[in-house]
């Protein structure tokens, strides 16, 4: 496990939610919950952001704050949409004033749907963020090997036989060619 | 003060400051996190969190950014190591203000709103503190008869018994020095304040990770000059000067949790009030209980 995994800050941001998911995703990081145990820190900053959560549908007006906020986080990043909201716009889906989902803005990583979203989802779908991070973390370094030593992405035909993810097997696969480059240690 | 004993000095700085930095914060972490009823991070998250920062993209708004910051991690670096190795604590004391000049310098250097509130409120920060570190070189030479850190091992009693008033004014600008609540004015380490993250708001990446490094120095380095006023001839005292050093920063701890962060005004009028008590009574002190001024 990388120190990526290890410090996720987190940046919370809410486009048109009703405040129910809100609440949901700020009682998760009070101190009840102490979430820094898993180094999770709850930063204001894009600039310093792993993970950007965000709840509610978006709106005309949201898409170039959230495309900004979006821009401002560095690689690796990963992006939660909270609530079904976020997730496809929910219950405002057919306000003449609703877009949908967060990505009609911005690519989401993972979807945690739910009105509000419920504790267990978003740690769910954190987990499942953390996952994905540690994926584009090695993509950022794999980019420092040369086109002949980055392995191809398996297939998904010959990892279900091993009874192994994709995603799992590439970032596998990823971390050794780093570690044979020497760019790495395990 | 050698060439070979600054080498020295140098070299251990240079390997175990990081290591006694990163621990105290560490331990801070997890002692203020005791502290509010959580359990807290692994004692290593600070070294996790530099390790993330070093393997994020390179990104900055000015390019110069970067360079301004390594360079006063040098300053950091070299004023400990002379610190260390014995040598002019004038010296020390102008090289770590360089270092915070630098730091003041790189976060102007993007023109960022809320960085430049910041870099202003850390200049006052440095206005607040840098009359008592200045007068602590002073005194230092009042009492020893000398500028060499090195001279507190030639006295026959600490340093503390000749000035005790000027170690009180160090406690209260040490605070500052740490940026510990209630003076965490420019940039605190915990939550996020009303200037988004302060001085460091437009750092990431490896920028935020050398903030964080030169972080580690500066509280090994600030816990020496409490070491200082512990140590005197007998070799053995070196050992006292660790304990207090880690009592201080112990009890810096409980200020942070107990305070909540004061307007500037309040910080730097009674820091200042602070400073020339402390120095006008040592001054009496000195006449009075030793009859000496060297
Ligand atoms: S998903 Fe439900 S609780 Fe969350 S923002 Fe939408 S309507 Fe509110």
């Amino acid at each position: 496990m990388s120190a990526s995994v290890k410090s996720p800050w987190v940046l919370h941001y809410d486009a048109s939610s009703c405040n129910g998911c809100d609440i949901e995703v700020l009682a998760a990081l009070t101190p009840l919950y102490d979430v820094e145990r898993f180094g999770i820190i709850n930063t204001g900053n894009p600039k310093h952001a792993d993970l950007f959560l965000i709840t509610g549908s978006v709106n005309e007006r949201q898409v170039p704050i959230i495309r900004q906020l979006y821009e401002q986080m560095l690689e690796p990043k990963v992006v939660i949409a909270c609530g079904i909201c976020a997730c496809t716009g929910g219950v405002f889906k057919e306000c003449y004033n609703t877009l949908g989902g967060v990505d009609v803005a911005i690519p989401v990583d993972v979807y945690a749907p739910g009105c509000a979203v419920r504790p267990e989802t978003l740690i769910d779908a954190v987990v499942e963020g953390l996952g994905i991070l540690e994926e584009k973390r090695l993509l950022l370094a794999a980019k420092s090997l040369k086109p002949a030593e980055l392995p191809a992405r398996p297939s998904a035909a010959d990892k279900l036989v091993q009874g192994e993810t994709v995603a799992a097997a590439w970032q596998k696969a990823i971390a050794n060619a780093l570690q044979t480059a020497g760019q790495e240690e395990q | 003060m050698t060439l070979l004993s600054f080498g020295v000095a140098l070299l251990a700085f240079v390997v175990l400051g990081p290591v006694l930095g990163c621990f105290l914060t560490g331990a801070d972490r997890i002692i203020t996190a005791r502290m509010q009823g959580r359990v807290g991070p692994p004692f290593l998250q600070p070294y996790y969190d530099v390790q993330k920062l070093l393997a994020k993209e390179r990104r900055s708004l000015n390019s110069f950014q970067g360079y301004y910051l390594i360079l006063a991690l040098v300053m950091t670096v070299l004023s400990g190591a002379f610190f260390f190795a014995g040598g002019n604590i004038l010296l020390v004391v102008f090289l770590i203000s360089l270092s915070s000049l630098l730091f003041v310098i790189a976060a102007y250097s993007t023109r960022s709103p809320y960085a430049e509130i910041g870099a202003g409120r850390e200049i006052i920060q440095v206005l607040a503190y840098e009359p008592m570190i200045i007068l602590l070189g002073v005194f230092f030479y009042l009492a020893t008869g000398s500028f060499d850190t090195s001279a507190v091992a030639t006295l026959g009693l600490p340093l503390v018994a000749l000035l005790p008033l000027i170690f009180v004014g160090l406690l209260f600008i040490l605070t500052i020095k740490l940026r510990k609540s209630p003076f965490d004015l420019s940039f605190s380490h915990h939550a996020h304040q009303e200037l988004v993250k302060g001085i460091t708001t437009e750092m990431s990446g490896h920028n935020l990770a050398v903030v964080e490094i030169t972080h580690w120095y500066e509280s090994v380095l600030f816990l020496g000059y409490v070491g200082l006023f512990f140590v005197w001839a007998p070799p053995l005292t070196l050992v006292l000067a660790v304990v207090v050093g880690l009592a201080v920063y112990f009890l810096e701890i409980v200020i942070d949790n107990s305070f909540a962060r004061v307007k500037w005004q309040y910080m730097l009028s009674w820091s200042w009030i602070v400073t020339l008590v402390c120095c006008a009574l040592s001054m009496v002190l000195l006449f009075a209980l030793y009859g000496f001024v060297v």
